[in-house]
């Protein structure tokens, strides 16, 4: 069948299999080898990506139910040469050693972060429990994330206050 | 320009390589694809003891898309037998390991047919087809059960379930005294039976092998620690000349000792690649991992301890089943003796014996994983420990400070006549104790007893060490390994003063990459970004013993530097000719030589310059400064640490919560603190997970229950607390960094800490032990006098029976 997706802000139509995975389709097709596949019980999260804005496990995902989305990878992050403040965050932190769960974990961590910018620990650590990383032990990957929520506050108090006087003019 | 640059080494350096990590832009070997490229799949048995009676391929091999459909009995003149480097014992037993099986299979999970197809859909469709009549055997799973008398047998052609018996005894071996008669006048004696459960490396990446047999070497990317032993077993097991081969390990998505191997698959993409003049890769999945990837621990060990009542050990004695599984891969046999020399650990031990009978079972093999055999040790002597105390009734630590060996005595030789160069244990302890206020928590416990709570705290202690940096070659000589422990470092100098390191290491998440740059950086004196490390590719990097056994830094980085001096050498002779000075007059610093007493001097760049364009050399000078150097080492490197633990134990409904981990290590000095606090973070995770979460369980026909991440308990974010991590540093005397090697450290120490916290919570309710993994139940079953099913046929139930962990 055929499908349409917009991936990392390039529009692609191909004939796809029913049975073909997001995930496949991405990495045999697309080439977005970026994203990676770690199980086949969707436990790991190493394939998540973003789906119209959501994390999604790309694994859990049929590539024909995916036609007309927008999907974002852990290779669209970056823009103009600029890590995105997470991935950032994972680098000064020493979030990584392997490297192998990290697209899947910035990409759960930035929908994280979507829902709740300044996450305590624990929330923290239990929206990751969908990621696995056998490197790490999470305590950097945990860091990581609240250090990024501390860069994004201020662009994003920024970006309100703009808001605000703008609005006011 | 100032002399003072602030050196490299120590420096928490951000890692090189996460560049390419964040971003996605990585080179997974299943990342890679090349014109042509075929794919394999791998038909598995579904029995763990069988005689294949017939296989069918002739629907498969019509199917579309297929180019070859593969079975033992068609490879069985070609594929040879697995490789297995040590024979601890002249008589061992080694049954021939097909990496397809020819007419019987021996564990669930083994290859029996292998499809070529132009897609891997293909490829899996066409093993759908494929048909397989087993006569079933009878199937051997538990160790005493094995080594019965009647016992069925896991390769007739054996005779026995035995691998091998070997032994250690310091009367023997004159290190020590008898242990049988220190046992015999001990004043207290303390028999135990531990069980190491089966564990499984669990790496994420799942292990990828790709050949490329259109040049003319054959090409073999793998997803490996150890390209270059995996080129020379090629060749050895093949018999493909070795130059024809080259082996590429690219980013490898972790290892912990699961990817130390040499695979059935690497040799059946190998042979299916030259039969079809085609490139073939192969990838498993997750459940292929699980199953078939080797397996970790899994041993029975029985020990006695003997005391004088004021807590001095006398003797130490260890009587230990290991499981081999089906065959013996790459270091199977050799894994318990890994141990063997660790069960004295910190302290003085007058007499010790060391015995270990290696079974044979119908489960997948055994071998590295992270620490083997050395957190098997460990866990046995601090509980031992524990236990001594309890018998005592003094402090777990004051029978440790009674036993250890204190910082002046070092260098210490041991009861296993390993010389420990340098540790100081009071200082790492002193300083674990205060950042776990191990005071106010031994007061709390006591008011939560005094107060009978529900909720009890316990604390548990682990000190422990362990011989790291495998190996000087000598001692694996002794030992019957079939190989050295060196490691080749080169360094080229170009032209324009940039700098390229090849490593016979090969990373798969050490950032070795940075640390090797840190180190060559203070070497040469040049800038850090001007290093570039090479490793992994057995074309640039032509010579390794790869990474595994806290090894890399120890032995791997120590090679880099004297590949560095030799270098400095070799421009000090040309730096002179340029500077018109004697050679002795010469300093090097930050980079330069400068003539002393003047303010002449010359780059290192500039001389590498100098050198390339070779106008005006000294006489009889060749025009290069590229330097290589072979390290073997002279000793192990002895990193020790004290690891607390604070555990509160629902009795009500035996739920364990780690309420505070602190660790203290000393790993001699640090090239980079942030990697070394990520290695330690690391190997807590897994030894910790050892302690409550992971098992591999087998059913009564073999079958693996834990196969999935729904099952094997690997922990989560949600299932881990936040550590503490400290240092102390005592150098380590035998190399030049003073460097001791952290990779497996956390996972040693680790395991027996909390257990003994568990138990240390509930010892006044009559508990004196629980088998790992300490689940709800067991602990439950433990403090209401159970008996908790010791098959471990209650672990691993689903995600829903992750409970510990975060507050
Ligand atoms: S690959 Fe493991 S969850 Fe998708
Ligand atoms: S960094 Fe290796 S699995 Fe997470």
């Amino acid at each position: 069948m055929r499908v349409t997706m917009v991936v990392d802000g390039v529009s692609y139509t191909d004939e796809v299999e029913p049975r073909t995975l997001l995930v496949q389709h991405l990495r045999e097709k697309l080439g977005k080898t970026g994203t990676v596949v770690g199980c086949d019980t969707g436990n790991c999260g190493a394939c998540t990506v973003h789906v119209d804005g959501h994390s999604v496990k790309s694994c859990s995902m049929l590539a024909a139910q995916a036609d007309g989305c927008e999907i974002t990878t852990i290779e669209g992050l970056a823009r103009d040469g600029k890590l995105h403040p997470v991935q950032q965050a994972f680098h000064d932190n020493h979030a990584l050693q392997c490297g192998f769960c990290t697209p899947g974990m910035i990409m759960q961590a930035i929908d994280l972060l979507a829902d709740d910018p300044d996450p305590d620990e624990r929330t923290v650590r239990h929206g990751l429990e969908g990621n696995l990383c056998r490197c790490t032990g999470y305590q950097n990957i945990v860091r990581a994330v609240q250090d990024a929520a501390h860069r994004l506050k201020p662009a994003a108090e920024a970006d309100r206050e703009r808001e605000t006087v703008a609005g006011g003019e | 320009m100032t002399a003072t640059v602030e050196p490299e080494v120590g420096k928490s350096r951000r890692r090189k390589e996460d560049a390419r990590l964040i971003t996605g832009r990585t080179r997974w070997t299943d990342n890679i694809a090349l014109p042509g490229m075929l794919h394999m799949a791998i038909l598995r048995s579904p029995a763990a003891h069988a005689r294949i009676a017939a296989i069918d391929t002739s629907a498969a091999k019509g199917m579309s898309g297929v180019l070859a459909v593969v079975t033992g009995a068609d490879l069985a003149e070609e594929q040879g037998s697995l490789p297995c480097a040590w024979a601890i014992t002249p008589d061992m037993k080694n049954p021939p390991h097909p990496a397809l099986a020819v007419d019987t299979v021996h564990y669930a999970g083994e290859a029996v047919a292998v499809v070529v197809a132009r897609s891997s859909a293909e490829a899996q469709d066409a093993l759908e087809a494929i048909d397989v009549d087993y006569d079933d055997l009878p199937v051997v799973l538990d160790m005493e059960a094995a080594i019965a008398d009647d016992a069925p047998l896991v390769h007739e052609s054996l005779g026995t379930n035995k691998n091998a018996l070997w032994v250690f005894d310091s009367a023997e071996a004159g290190t020590g005294g008898s242990v049988d008669e220190a046992i015999a006048a001990g004043e207290v004696v303390i028999e135990r039976k531990y069980r190491q459960q089966r564990l499984i490396p669990a790496f994420m990446e799942p292990r990828s092998v790709l050949c490329d047999p259109t040049g003319e070497q054959f090409t073999l990317w793998s997803a490996t620690q150890i390209p270059h032993i995996l080129r020379l077993m090629l060749a050895l097991t093949l018999g493909v000349p070795e130059h024809k081969i080259r082996v590429i390990a690219p980013d490898v998505g972790g290892g912990f000792g699961g990817k130390l191997q040499v695979t059935p698959e690497e040799l059946l993409v190998f042979l299916l690649a030259r039969r079809l003049g085609k490139p073939v890769k192969y990838t498993e999945t997750r459940s292929e991992a699980m199953a078939t990837a080797h397996h970790g621990r899994d041993q029975i060990q029985r020990l006695t301890l003997s005391a004088r009542r004021d807590g001095t050990i006398t003797g130490l004695k260890v009587d230990l089943l290991a499981d081999m599984g089906a065959y013996l891969s790459l270091v199977t046999p050799g894994i318990p003796i890994l141990g063997a020399f660790m069960y004295n650990a910190i302290y003085k031990i007058p007499a010790y014996r060391f015995s270990c009978t290696n079974v044979f079972t119908n489960k997948v093999m055994t071998d590295a994983y992270r620490g083997a055999g050395r957190p098997e040790a460990t866990f046995a002597i601090e509980r031992l420990m524990d236990e001594l105390a309890a018998e005592l009734e003094l402090d777990p630590m004051e029978v440790r400070e009674r036993n250890w060996i204190r910082h002046e005595e070092f260098p210490f030789t041991t009861v296993c006549g390993l010389t420990y160069d340098s540790g100081n244990y009071e200082a790492a302890t002193d300083k674990a104790k205060e950042l776990f206020d191990y005071d106010g928590l031994r007061r709390e416990q006591l008011e939560r007893r005094e107060r009978g709570d529900a909720v009890q705290l316990g604390v548990g202690i682990s000190t422990f060490t362990e011989m790291c940096g495998l190996a000087p070659s000598r001692v694996l000589g002794s030992l019957s390994y079939g190989a050295g422990g060196w490691e080749h470092a080169a360094i080229r100098m170009l032209p324009s003063g940039k700098v390229e390191v090849v490593t016979g290491s090969s990373p798969h998440g050490q950032g070795h990459e940075t640390a090797w740059s840190q180190i060559v950086a203070d070497q040469l004196g040049v800038p850090f970004e001007d290093v570039e490390v090479l490793h992994g590719d057995t074309q640039s990097s032509h010579k390794g013993m790869d990474t595994y056994g806290s090894r890399s830094l120890t032995v791997g980085a120590i090679a880099v530097v004297k590949a560095a001096d030799k270098v400095i050498a070799k421009a000090r002779r040309i730096a002179a000719h340029m500077l018109e000075c004697g050679e002795d007059d010469l300093d090097f610093a930050g980079g330069r030589f400068t003539v002393r007493g003047t303010d002449k001097g010359a780059g290192i760049g500039d001389i590498a310059l100098a050198v390339f364009a070779a106008h005006d050399l000294p006489d009889g000078v060749e025009p290069s400064l590229d330097s290589e150097a072979t390290f073997d080492p002279e000793n192990f490197s002895f990193p020790h640490g004290t690891h607390l633990c604070a555990t509160e134990v629902d009795t009500e409904t035996g739920r364990v919560t780690i309420r505070k981990y602190v660790c203290v290590d000393d790993v001699g000095k640090v090239v980079n603190p942030l990697i070394v606090e990520g290695q330690v973070h690391g190997g807590l995770a897994q030894g910790i997970a050892q302690a409550l979460f992971e098992e591999a369980v087998h059913d009564e026909n073999g079958t693996l229950t834990t196969g999935t991440f729904a099952d094997y308990l690997l922990p989560s974010a949600a299932d881990l607390p936040s550590f503490v991590t400290d240092r102390t540093e005592t150098p380590s005397t035998t190399n030049p960094l003073g460097v001791k090697g952290v990779g497996e450290a956390g996972t040693i120490a680790s395991t027996p800490a909390v257990v003994n916290a568990i138990v240390d919570a509930v010892r006044h309710l009559g508990v004196d032990d629980i088998e790992m993994p300490c689940t709800p139940f067991r602990v439950w079953s433990a403090i209401h006098g159970r008996t908790a099913d010791t098959s471990g046929g209650q672990a691993g139930g689903g995600l829903g029976s992750i409970q510990g962990g975060l507050q």
